[in-house]
């Protein structure tokens, strides 16, 4: 199987198989090797011969409907559909004989006398797959007319935004609806009826009120024009192809976009693309029209105050004015007064420029990224028990795991196409478990899918559950100590051991804590230890805790105590939000690290860097960002340059962050967008979109992907030239002409990215860190034979309940998550149609706590914390637990951050945006804030010289 | 900094290491976490708390680990 070099271009008909045992047989007198279990079809395709087919595509499981893929084989009689008939040792097969012609002509005749006849004026026109066949088998004449009943004129259902559906093209092949179940696992299509009645059908409803989550997977599939893009009706087919990586979520994918000229026509996930196989969600394959939106800012800018009108000016107006001001501000406040903050919506390389401007040029080390506000906990975790601030896995790796354990994530709104792969995993039949105070999807609401645990604990209650599961794992004998002997340090094992057997530890002492019963606990804990392959994937319910960093060390303990770490199936595995939060953190963006996780005071480290640029860098780590902010409030911290980062809408207690922000003397936003944070700015660079420029995104599993320019920035620069500008007119420097001179730099100087190139990108489409001398190729699994620190280190991981809680004031827990169609603060998917699916965050909240206020579906309700009120709209769901409510933050005039408080994680001060103690009622008006933000951010666009649908509250 | 944001932090430093069987070891460790992650203006105006004020607020392993370990 090893020796078939399959080609991305080629459709081979059905899937490959995983089998080791080699077959031979023969197809049209050339010989082909292939695995046993694929298709005749398939060893075909390998042998170079395309056996005609419209229901088969390598992408799904064989279906052998179509019937126009027959082949004759010597010695069977028949004509065996070659989609659906495996491969046997010595067959002789014939694909094209008189009467296969014959059959498949006939064949073909009734498809076409059902189907219109206008390929010339077709969307499909010149790529479409019946139009195709109809040529390969020399298909003249449809002999029975138009004249009878047909479903020529059925009705075309255009309400996806993104996509039409016209069944009178439709061949009824079932592509679409088998890429729903297989691919995508949501089974929202189904075929209606039967016989000539047969329609593809979403459930008797809109495609865009029906289950169907826009993911993409059956317009890919359609072999006609029946599902297909909008923007390829109005612009036509693309003319050539450029493989990039999505700008969305942690997952990845792979996108080819496909253009005409400059113009994006579609974005289609790559065959493949090493994190997605082909797949994609709403998001990466639809909702990247942000790029070209009207809002986008392409001319710099600069003001005195944020009170003035914005002035447009050159770049090295506004590049010399932003030097003089941080020159300034250096000079009478002292060199710690500014810093900077990057963003995982940076490249890697623009990432790296960034902290070396502020590290050697700025001459601090006060820079941070926004994984301080989601996942710095897992970067302290992991690194302090495994040695690596990294997940242990592929993606592919979950599809040898038996049980599958979700803590405070929800990947089908969070990691949409990953959660595609896990649920194919979980309709073969691995186990699951779930720890999240609401029922997410997964839990029962995915088709096929149920969990067999769901620990449906309360808010901030994460490390108890930890303990409880430790308790029962250390005291039912489940440690699997010839593991933790050869691989672990014992005196750390043997005090966490000791600590987590207390009674005190125990599912029964915790039950009233966790609103578990100790029964389930127990069951669950067993399931994990002893049910084969047992992975973990955890999110920001998990590190958004004040807690975060003591739940993520806890998590790798019970990896470690039942050996599943360092092997397909098991692992310990954070989900990053955003789509560079590995890359951003590995590029040495927070305060305390250089690239590589090195820590500032490393003298070895700190010598390296000094001697690459050339300037003395400092041993004291800098300020994170909400000591930045807590500095700027008091007074101290003058000056911030923040690139792709929007903290007004994104960080913890708004009026906090606003009010450090207005105190400061030069705020430097670079963004696509005036996003919030830049409505208290006093220069704006304008940024690049990721269509526009090249560079490298690193997902949660460590896969370095290439992002790569397929059209010229629309500000005049890529992202790092701006700051490689900026450092310039600060007297140093950065001489790179291209972004991979970036990424050789990087490569240089950091031992786990020694072999990282992007010569090696481009020839792999994606490498896993480390990537060196010892692991050309990358590495897909860690901590295979040992840890990346030696021995693994268990942390004692004390329950300590959170400060914020509950009284009469305040009797509710407000959490916060994400929603399928929007992404992060909104900047990109506000601008897209995504806002057909979630227009406005709303605040769900269960039965019994809206009856006891007298809220209704649909009530605007008043939600008040010690750090402020807003409003949003209520819905009703039993999804959530009597005393928890739940909303997105995705919609800058809802103001969730309002109402966050600053608590946060012992060791990384990551917000504890998942439990806050809130009180709602019903109201009929506005908070006082949110009446506040309509006026500010109105008069913000206006000084921009913008028209803007902005601030549609009220 | 607001000096109760800095107690309030360094005691949720303190209580990760409550339960550890070596408190002096913790101490160590407490400071030794102090030392790596927290910027030196926010470790001095810690120190100049615990030696003018007593260090009130702070958690007595808190207040021993700064005295013994923190790097000014």
């Amino acid at each position: 199987m090893d020796d078939i070099k399959y080609d991305k271009n080629i459709d081979y008909g059905t899937p490959t198989s995983q089998s080791s045992k080699q077959v031979t047989l023969t197809v049209d007198d050339r010989q082909v090797t292939v695995p046993e279990g694929v298709s005749i079809m398939h060893a075909a395709a390998v042998a170079g011969v395309m056996v005609p087919k419209l229901c088969a595509t390598d992408s799904l499981e064989p279906f052998g409907s179509c019937r126009l893929c027959l082949v004759e084989i010597e010695g069977r009689r028949g004509y065996p559909a070659s989609c659906t008939t495996p491969v046997v040792e010595g067959l002789i097969v014939h694909t094209q004989t008189p009467k296969l012609a014959d059959i498949r002509r006939g064949t073909m005749e009734l498809y076409i006398s059902d189907h219109p006849l206008d390929c010339l004026t077709c969307a499909t026109n010149g790529d479409c797959e019946l139009q195709d066949m109809a040529g390969a088998v020399g298909l003249r004449e449809v002999r029975y007319g138009y004249d009878g009943e047909n479903h020529l004129k059925a009705e075309k259902d255009e309400s996806n935004p993104y996509f039409t559906f016209d069944p009178s093209k439709c061949i009824v092949c079932s592509r679409c609806v088998r890429a729903c179940e297989e691919t995508q696992g949501t089974f929202a299509l189904t075929i209606q009826g039967r016989g000539f009645e047969s329609k593809v059908s979403a459930g008797n409803k809109s495609f865009l009120e029906s289950e169907c989550v826009s993911c993409g997977a059956c317009v890919q599939a359609c072999p006609t024009a029946t599902l297909i893009e909008k923007t390829v009706i109005e612009a036509g087919t693309p003319e050539h192809t450029v493989t990039t990586t999505c700008a969305y979520c942690g997952v990845g994918c792979s996108f080819d976009a496909e253009m005409k000229g400059e113009e994006v026509v579609r974005m289609t996930p790559t065959k493949h693309g090493g994190a997605n196989h082909g797949h994609s969600c709403v998001k990466g394959r639809f909702a990247w029209g942000y790029a070209t939106h009207k809002d986008r800012i392409t001319t710099p800018m600069i003001r005195k105050s944020i009170q003035d009108p914005w002035q447009q000016v050159s770049w090295d107006e506004a590049i010399n004015y932003a030097a003089s001001e941080l020159v300034r501000i250096q000079k009478q406040y002292g060199k710690e007064a500014i810093g900077g903050i990057t963003s995982s919506r940076c490249t890697n390389e623009e990432v790296y420029v960034t902290q070396k401007l502020i590290r050697a040029v700025f001459g601090v080390n006060n820079v941070d990224t926004c994984a301080r506000v989601c996942h710095s906990p897992t970067g302290y975790g992991l690194k302090q028990t495994l040695g690596e601030s990294a997940g242990t896995q592929t993606f592919d790796s979950v599809m040898h795991s038996d049980v599958i354990f979700i803590i405070g994530a929800n990947p089908t709104d969070g990691h949409p196409v990953f959660a595609s792969q896990m649920k194919r995993r979980l309709r073969e039949g691995a186990k699951l478990i779930i720890a999240d105070p609401r029922e997410i999807d997964l839990v029962a609401n995915s088709p096929h899918i149920r969990a067999d645990y769901h620990l449906k604990l309360r808010p901030g209650t994460n490390v108890a559950l930890i303990s409880a599961l430790s308790h029962v794992i250390v005291t039912e004998g489940l440690v699997n100590e010839d593991f933790v002997k050869a691989r672990c340090e014992w005196d750390s094992f043997v005090a966490w051991r000791d600590f987590v057997a207390k009674a005190e530890n125990s599912p029964e002492a915790l039950a009233d804590v966790l609103g578990i019963n100790a029964e389930t606990i127990r069951a669950a804990a067993k399931l994990y230890a002893t049910g084969g392959n047992a992975a973990i994937y955890y999110g920001l319910g998990v590190t958004e805790h004040s807690q975060g960093s003591t739940a993520v060390m806890g998590i790798a303990n019970l990896a470690m105590a039942t050996a599943n770490i360092g092997r397909e199936g098991v692992g310990v595995n954070p989900l990053r939000g955003q789509n560079n939060v590995q890359g951003s953190c590995d590029m040495g963006s927070m305060p305390h690290e250089f690239p590589g996780y090195r820590h500032v005071e490393d003298d070895a480290t700190r010598a390296l860097f000094e001697s690459a640029w050339d300037r003395p860098l400092s041993k004291d780590p800098g300020l994170r960002i909400p000591n930045m902010l807590d500095q700027a409030a008091e007074g101290s911290f003058k000056g911030l340059y923040c690139v792709g980062e929007d903290i007004v809408q994104s960080d913890p207690n708004t009026q906090h962050v606003t009010h450090a922000l207005e105190n400061m003397e030069c705020v430097i936003v670079q963004d696509l967008f005036l996003n919030e944070t830049a409505m208290f700015a006093h220069v704006f660079f304008p940024g690049a979109s990721f269509l526009e420029k090249n560079g490298t995104f690193t997902n949660a599993e460590r896969r370095i992907s290439p992002v790569r320019r397929v059209m010229a920035p629309k500000n005049g620069m890529e992202d790092w030239q701006v700051t490689a500008k900026l450092s310039e007119a600060l007297g140093y420097l950065m001489n790179y002409s291209h972004a991979s001179d970036i990424m050789d730099e990087i490569a240089l100087l950091t031992p786990t990215f020694h072999g990282v190139s992007f010569k090696k990108i481009d020839e792999l489409g994606s490498v896993q860190w480390p990537c060196n001398d010892e692991t050309p190729n990358g590495t897909p699994i860690m901590h295979i034979d040992e840890f990346v620190r030696g021995k693994g280190k268990f942390f004692i991981t004390q329950y300590v309940p959170t400060t914020e809680k509950v009284n009469a004031k305040f009797p509710l827990i407000l959490t916060t998550g994400r929603i399928l169609s929007q992404y992060n603060v909104g900047a990109q998917t506000r601008r897209t149609q995504n806002t057909a699916w979630h227009p406005e965050d709303i605040l769900e909240i269960h039965p019994h706590d809206a009856e006891d206020r007298g809220i209704n579906d649909g009530d605007w309700v008043g939600i008040t914390s010690r750090a402020g009120e807003t409003v949003l709209r209520a819905k009703i769901s039993e999804r959530m637990q009597p005393g928890v409510v739940y909303t997105t933050f995705h919609h800058p005039e809802s103001g969730a951050n309002v109402i966050t408080t600053e608590n946060s994680d012992w060791a990384t001060n990551c917000p504890e945006y998942k439990v806050t103690a809130v009180q709602v009622s019903r109201v009929n008006q506005l908070s006082d804030w949110q009446k506040h933000y309509k006026t500010f951010s109105e008069a913000q666009i206006a000084f921009a010289g913008r028209k803007s649908e902005a601030a549609k509250i009220g | 900094m607001n000096i109760q944001r800095l107690i309030s932090m360094a005691n949720q430093i303190g209580d990760f290491y409550e339960s550890y069987p070596d408190q002096s070891h913790a101490q160590e460790d407490i400071a030794g976490h102090l030392n790596k992650f927290w910027a030196l203006s926010m470790r001095k105006q810690l120190a100049d708390y615990v030696e003018k004020n007593g260090g009130a607020g702070l958690h007595q392993k808190v207040q021993a680990a700064i005295k013994a370990h923190l790097q000014l």
